[in-house]
């Protein structure tokens, strides 16, 4: 299977802070890679770097074998193939959820607004958010307003899907029905790197599992391997951690 | 993060290689913009010094030496100016915060006050400045009321006042209705009372929003001060207007002109350069 997406000794420090050092990762085609580790230990940073919204200090990122950090290419193009869903949803708040949906349809890839309309109706009635179409993100649960940014990005059909701790500014029930589009994504064949702090998700959807640590990979394999059997200290302290916090 | 990490690092050759492009690039856009400026500055420039009347406008609007001699009068003008902008300035921004406060209020022991505020912005800020100047600087007088200066300076400046607190205080009100109600809900939840969430959770919010509209309000103060001119006070605008229309010249409006330019620019920039800064410090995803 090609990869889609690579990380070749990827560096990122911001001043003196080292935050991803020599960093190597690949993800294949409808594969899923969860990121895991404490915070600060540079998920979104890596996520902020493969949609270019950081400039890297050192190493490549290509996307289905191109290098996306090289300096004469075309950021909006690069983006264009990315979908990015963010822990504080950003919806933006003077649309409604249909016009938050049709937006990047519409504006960036020039589709006429009854088709987009058709798109973000379909998406939205396979996610049971139909009856929300024309309501304003405000009036909407945390649930609700982050399964319509995951529509928003779906909605232009993108060849990568960034997910950074989605869930994590939502109360457990809601998880659930955030969770249960990705699972559905992950169905479809999507192709996913998602930072998370939910380990029984993790290893539901996870063909791969990598600890990061100190801007690093310390540990990576199935989310059987690194879940269930972490052979490093640290991997087997976090979760450790992370269990008795109640979340595994 | 470790040291060791640090200073082990040195830039592949890829990333060398880069920074070469990243350098090549920067380099072209400053060509361009380079030659984009003389293009543009240049054809304005042929145009305004080819025109049929250039060497008449250059006598009369750009004599260097008369500028010269009229710098000292007009300078001493805009010290005027400067006063009534400063003076003004600090009493607009009382009335007008006040006046936002009266409007934004929703205690029913105020309602008459919401009223009258409400009056005197649809009032001043619809009339014309040059009216209220007139108005007041002639009206006033004439009511002879004891211990009211019949001062023109004093009522010129009373006349820009009333008109630009209208205007700032409907600044600061729209800067206050912007903030989320879910700011007002989070204070209000940790026991604040409405007025210490106005003056610790909204306001410092509401005003730091403001602060490019009220920098333009502020600079449109400094020129329309000149208007008061009208009334008879010496200012730059007065002082250069009595030296042209001795001698015909008008080098002395040029004059007063670049040095109002020479305040406003250097604070515009100023403003702007100090909101970059304090939206960078607030917000951790920078620029994109």
């Amino acid at each position: 299977m090609a990869n889609v997406l690579e990380l070749q000794n990827v560096r990122k420090a911001f001043g003196s802070e080292v935050v991803l050092n020599n960093l190597s990762l690949q993800v294949p085609e409808h594969t899923a890679t969860v990121l895991i580790g404490a915070s600060g230990s540079g998920k979104s940073t890596l996520l902020r770097c493969i949609n270019l919204l950081e400039t890297i200090d050192d190493g490549q990122i290509f996307l289905d074998g191109q290098e996306i950090t090289d300096p004469s290419i075309k950021v909006d193009d690069v983006r264009r193939k990315l979908g990015m869903v963010f822990q504080s949803f950003n919806l933006f708040p003077h649309k409604t959820v249909l016009e938050n949906i049709t937006l990047a349809p519409v504006k960036v890839q020039d589709k006429s607004e009854d088709e987009a309309y058709e798109i973000a109706t379909k998406l939205l009635s396979r996610f049971d958010l139909a009856d929300k179409a024309d309501q304003y993100p405000d009036r909407l649960s945390g649930g609700q307003q982050q399964r319509v940014a995951i529509i928003r990005s779906l909605a232009v059909n993108p060849r990568l899907l960034l997910l950074d701790e989605i869930t994590s500014a939502l109360d457990p029930v809601l998880v659930n029905e955030v969770l249960s589009i990705v699972r559905d994504l992950k169905l479809d064949g999507m192709t996913m790197v998602l930072a998370t702090h939910e380990m029984g998700f993790a290893t539901q959807v996870a063909d791969e599992v990598c600890f990061l640590e100190s801007g690093n990979i310390l540990e990576r394999g199935s989310a059987e391997q690194v879940l269930k059997n972490p052979t490093d200290p640290k991997t087997q302290e976090f979760l450790k951690r992370v269990h008795q916090a109640g979340r595994l | 993060m470790s040291e060791r990490n640090h200073s082990a690092w040195s830039p592949s050759s890829r990333e060398l290689q880069r920074r070469a492009l990243r350098r090549k690039l920067s380099r072209k856009q400053a060509l361009i913009a380079a030659v984009s400026s003389i293009l543009v500055l240049g054809t304005l420039t042929t145009i305004l010094v080819t025109s049929p009347g250039w060497e008449v406008v250059k006598a009369t609007f750009f004599d260097i030496q008369y500028g010269k001699e009229v710098f000292p009068t007009v300078l001493k003008g805009l010290w005027i100016n400067l006063q009534l902008t400063f003076f003004g300035g600090v009493a607009i921004g009382i009335i007008a915060m006040g006046l936002a406060l009266m409007r934004t209020t929703k205690s029913p022991a105020l309602t008459p006050f919401r009223f009258l505020a409400t009056a005197y912005v649809d009032i001043f800020r619809g009339a014309p400045l040059i009216l209220i100047i007139l108005l007041v600087g002639f009206g006033v007088p004439a009511l002879r009321l004891q211990g009211v200066s019949s001062n023109v300076i004093v009522l010129g400046t009373i006349a820009v006042v009333l008109t630009y607190s209208a205007y700032v205080a409907e600044v600061i009100r729209s800067g206050i209705l912007s903030i989320h109600p879910s700011q007002r809900a989070a204070a209000r939840s940790l026991g604040l009372t409405s007025g210490q969430t106005m003056r610790f959770v909204v306001l410092p919010q509401a005003l730091r929003r403001v602060v490019p509209p009220l920098l333009n309000d502020f600079v449109s103060l400094l020129k329309d001060t000149g208007l008061v001119s009208i009334l008879g006070v010496t200012d730059a605008v007065r002082a250069a207007q009595i030296n042209a229309s001795r001698t015909f010249n008008y080098t002395p409006y040029v004059v007063a002109a670049i040095l109002f330019l020479l305040i406003t620019i250097p604070m515009t920039r100023y403003t702007d350069r100090a909101i970059r800064h304090r939206t960078q410090a607030q917000n951790s995803e920078g620029a994109i």
